[in-house]
């Protein structure tokens, strides 16, 4: 990381405001070339303004801006090599597939023949073959957003940049065209960034996810990294299922004083054994009382209440079944234990696999 | 669906009350100024429009409406283009600006001119050095019409291009389009519809307008007067069929007007929904 | 500060133009205006907006077009009523004749109204026998603004009473409500806003308008002159300083009249949108 890493865009001490809202707030990042990037973060967060920005549809107040090590403050959007994904496409509703995607070769006056061919080719590639005579209005979600997508590589352009380019889809073609688009992005080795607020989505597309938050870079690394080995408040209230303990110490295994304002703790931490089932660690299990069951389809999705504190859990469908009311027996394996004040958090792991792991890894 | 269905009297009986009254206050003077142009025979009729006055009222007529439209509509565009696709200070006023027109008396247009332009105004002694007149001549009656019928293209368009919002102009622009292939390529099939529409207004609005032109016309004899100008002057002279004549050709170009209006907004609302 | 660059290209050439024509069009005229109010004196503008001639012409204006907007408030209710909730043969006709006032000119519409409604036109006749004479008096005036503001209202009630949604009065409905209850209870409320602005914009086209009221009004001192017609009988002799003044109350009450409604707006859209 840093300064070492041959950076193929770099953002250095971005800045912007809109009125009294502060859009970005001395935004850092660098991307390696041919990496797929996802900028993550609740909306209003900021992520869309550092797309824009990094397209030039928007001006920074201040910072630089370089790709592919020249800095491109001063130059137009248009002449920064960069194919733009808009959140609802923004295809030519006046104009049929072919001519969407042959539009930037067209404005490079490129030749009639050369056009053909390389939008043909791009349709190819995204699979549209046969719909070039259709207008916009005439596709599916699905397919407009391949269309904008080759559009968008149409001209060759370096850098990628799609703005939440799942959000206009239904929810069940989403995951198809999730891995479409990360297979694509690597067929075709285009360094991309895309803008999401969708962890899911993150998690699953992009090779490093950096988390935004109020205009602040809150977090950059790998989905595993981001995930399991949250940095900040915010970005482990962020991620996965979290649910609030405030008083953490009172639970077995985290009795030690550990410095923290509160503990956050998900669900896939939290195993539910019935009293009947075997535990392997007896000393630290709390016991707790299932207040409800839900059923999530290929799971159970269990709040149980502990020592007040209500926390959720997870328990496979083919288990034998619980049922509200009963008392269970809870083990936390791990809790983010979380300093509001120094604005970081800490990982504690439960007594009882502290010297397992020193094993295991 | 029971309760959009009232009872059949209740229905109808709405129904009949604004057929009457559309009926009584629309279309009975229309039919009344054919019939009475009519009156007196085919003859007189052709007569009365045939009239060299009258013709030259109605090239005079043709040709305001046509500077106007045109100036309107370069207006119209580049006003609409500038509001709906930059964030600057001051857009509020120039909108503002552009509305006024609507909310002022056309006959305080005209006299706005007449103050601007007339004998007491500071312009006047340069405007008289070089010969040129405005006040009571067709200059001013171009520029009366086009007071009363600025905002009427800009109008059509602003709401549909805000609508539009501007991620296609983005794009475009950065696949590297200038603003005239944007414009063309990109912009202009959106409004087009609402831009014949704001046209089809503004012609007849320019065709009609009568406080503001009376003011500033001096009501000159086959130099002047305007169509609506002619009638009025026709009417005061007691003759009836002549200003009936006259009308009569405005009502015709009304009706078109109207069927060309319904056709543009139509063909713009189903592009608009699909 | 720094020059901004857009992407969206044309900024210096649309704001260019549209200044330019602007300031030709509307600014300088407006100045001019104001460079000549500046110029009267306090005490002549007094006097001529005070002559008795003068304010009963403002009285002629304000009541006959307060009323016509308020049969226009009516009618046009009524009208948007019909074409949005009902089907019935010559709906799309009854639909696309509402702009017809906009279409026609206003002096043909003049004169065609004038002749219908003198004591021996076709409708005059009947009114006459009743002892009620429409041309040439107040009456004549209000029917001449009846016709030029239809379609304001109309057209501002119209889409929004095409937005209610017909779940809202189901909703309504099933609570049992009464079609008049629904109507002035959950229809009404939502429409308030859409019919105040159209009677507004009728209301204050109807003050300054003058091509088909001259015909119809007779320009009777005190009677039945317009405050138009003033400003134009003041023009006619020269007497700019006179014409100028009574145009400056004019303005001022068509100000009035918007900044009226464009307070009602942003206090009813306040307890649509909730207020921050």
């Amino acid at each position: 990381m840093g300064e070492n890493t041959k950076a193929y865009v770099e953002l250095k001490h971005i800045n912007k405001t809109f009125g009294n809202y502060k859009a970005s707030d001395d935004v850092n990042f660098t991307v390696e070339k041919g990496k797929l990037i996802g900028l993550l973060g609740p909306s209003g967060s900021g992520k869309t303004t550092i797309l824009r920005i990094l397209a030039g549809l928007e001006n920074a107040d201040s910072g630089e801006i370089y790709i592919d090590g020249k800095q491109v403050n001063e130059i137009p959007a248009s002449k920064r090599g960069i194919g733009f994904v808009f959140q609802n496409y923004a295809l030519f509703r006046y104009k049929t597939v072919f001519d969407n995607i042959a539009f930037g070769l067209k404005i490079q006056k490129k030749s009639k023949a050369e056009i053909k061919s390389r939008v043909d080719e791009l349709i190819e590639l995204v699979g549209l073959k046969g719909l070039e005579k259709r207008y916009p209005k005439q596709l599916s979600g699905g397919q407009r957003q391949r269309v904008a997508f080759a559009r968008a590589l149409a001209t060759q352009p370096q850098l990628l940049l799609l703005d939440e380019p799942f959000a206009a889809i239904d929810a069940k073609v989403r995951k198809e065209l999730r891995s479409w688009l990360r297979e694509l992005i690597n067929q075709v080795g285009i360094t991309s960034i895309f803008v999401t607020h969708d962890q899911d989505e993150a998690i699953e597309v992009a090779d490093e996810i950096i988390v935004t938050n109020k205009g602040k870079i809150e977090q950059i690394g790998t989905p595993v990294e981001v995930y399991s080995n949250p940095q900040t408040p915010f970005v482990v209230q962020f991620l996965g299922e979290p649910v609030t303990i405030k008083d953490f110490n009172q639970f077995k295994g985290f009795r030690e004083k550990t410095k923290g304002d509160r503990a956050i703790i998900r669900p896939e931490f939290v195993t539910v054994t019935k009293k009947n089932e075997f535990n392997p660690y007896p000393v630290t299990t709390e016991e707790g009382i299932v207040e409800r069951v839900a059923f999530r389809g290929n799971s159970l999705e269990l709040t149980i209440r502990v020592h007040d504190e209500l926390l959720l859990a997870n328990r496979q469908i083919g288990q034998e079944l619980i049922k509200e009311g009963e008392h269970v027996n809870v083990f936390l394996q791990r809790l983010y234990l979380v300093d509001d004040h120094g604005q970081n958090v800490a990982i504690a792991v439960n007594e009882a696999l502290r010297q397992d792991e020193s094993v295991v890894i | 669906m029971e309760i959009r269905n009232d009872k059949g009297v209740v229905k109808w009986l709405l129904i009949g009350i604004c057929t009457v009254f559309l009926l009584v206050t629309l279309v009975l003077p229309l039919v009344y100024v054919i019939y009475t142009a009519l009156r007196d025979g085919l003859g007189a009729y052709f007569a009365a429009v045939k009239d060299q006055y009258a013709v030259k009222a109605i090239l005079l007529t043709i040709k305001v409406v046509i500077i106007s439209v045109v100036v309107n509509s370069i207006f119209g565009i580049f006003a609409a283009w500038l509001i709906t696709r930059f964030q600057f200070r001051g857009k509020k006023i120039i909108s503002t600006l552009i509305d006024l027109p609507l909310t002022i008396s056309p006959v305080i247009a005209g006299l706005i001119f007449v103050l601007t332009f007339g004998r007491q105004s500071a312009i006047y002694p340069f405007l008289e050095k070089w010969g040129i007149q405005i006040i009571f001549a067709v200059p001013g009656v171009v520029l009366a019409t086009i007071f009363v019928t600025f905002p009427f293209i800009s109008r059509e368009i602003i709401p549909v291009l805000t609508v539009e919002g501007t991620d296609e102009e983005e794009a475009a622009a950065l696949m590297g389009a200038n603003g005239f292939q944007i414009f063309t390529q990109i912009t202009f099939p959106h409004i087009k519809w609402a831009f014949l529409y704001g046209v089809v207004l503004c012609s007849a609005r320019a065709m009609g307008e009568f406080g503001a032109v009376s003011v500033l016309s001096g009501h000159l004899c086959g130099r002047t007067n305007t169509m609506p100008l002619y009638i009025e002057l026709l009417y005061q002279a007691f003759d009836f069929t002549g200003a009936f004549a006259l009308s009569s050709i405005l009502v015709i170009m009304a009706i078109i007007i109207l069927v060309l209006r319904n056709i543009f907004e139509y063909r713009g609302k189903k592009e608009m929904e699909s | 500060m720094k020059k901004k660059k857009r992407v969206i290209p044309g900024f210096g050439l649309s704001f260019g133009i549209v200044m330019a024509m602007l300031g030709l069009i509307v600014i300088i005229p407006l100045c001019s205006l104001v460079v000549f109010s500046l110029k009267l004196s306090f005490h002549d503008f007094i006097e001529t907006v005070t002559a008795p001639r003068v304010l009963a012409s403002y009285k002629v204006s304000i009541l006959t077009a307060l009323i016509a907007s308020l049969i226009n408030a009516v009618m046009g209710l009524l009208i948007a009523w019909v074409l949005v909730r009902y089907n019935f043969p010559g709906k799309r006709i009854m639909d696309g004749m509402i702009e017809l006032p906009f279409a026609l000119p206003t002096a043909v519409a003049g004169i065609a109204l004038t002749h219908l409604t003198t004591q021996d036109g076709w409708v005059g006749k009947i009114f006459a026998k009743a002892g009620i004479q429409i041309a040439y008096t107040r009456i004549g005036i209000t029917v001449a603004l009846v016709f030029i503001g239809i379609p304001f209202v109309v057209r501002s009630v119209q889409p929004v009473l095409e937005k209610v949604e017909k779940e809202y009065e189901e909703a309504a409905a099933m609570f049992g409500a009464s079609r008049a209850r629904i109507f002035f209870e959950v229809i009404f409320p939502e429409i308030r806003p859409a019919l105040i602005s159209g009677f507004t914009m009728a209301f204050a086209r109807s003050i300054g308008e003058y091509g088909s009221v001259v015909f119809i009004a007779g320009n009777t001192p005190y009677k039945t002159e317009i405050a138009p017609l003033m400003i134009m009988a003041k023009l006619q002799e020269f007497d700019y300083a006179s014409a100028t003044s009574i145009a400056l109350v004019m303005l001022f009450i068509a100000f009035l009249i918007l900044f009226v409604n464009a307070l009602i707006q942003s206090y009813t859209s306040k307890i649509v949108s909730g207020i921050e």
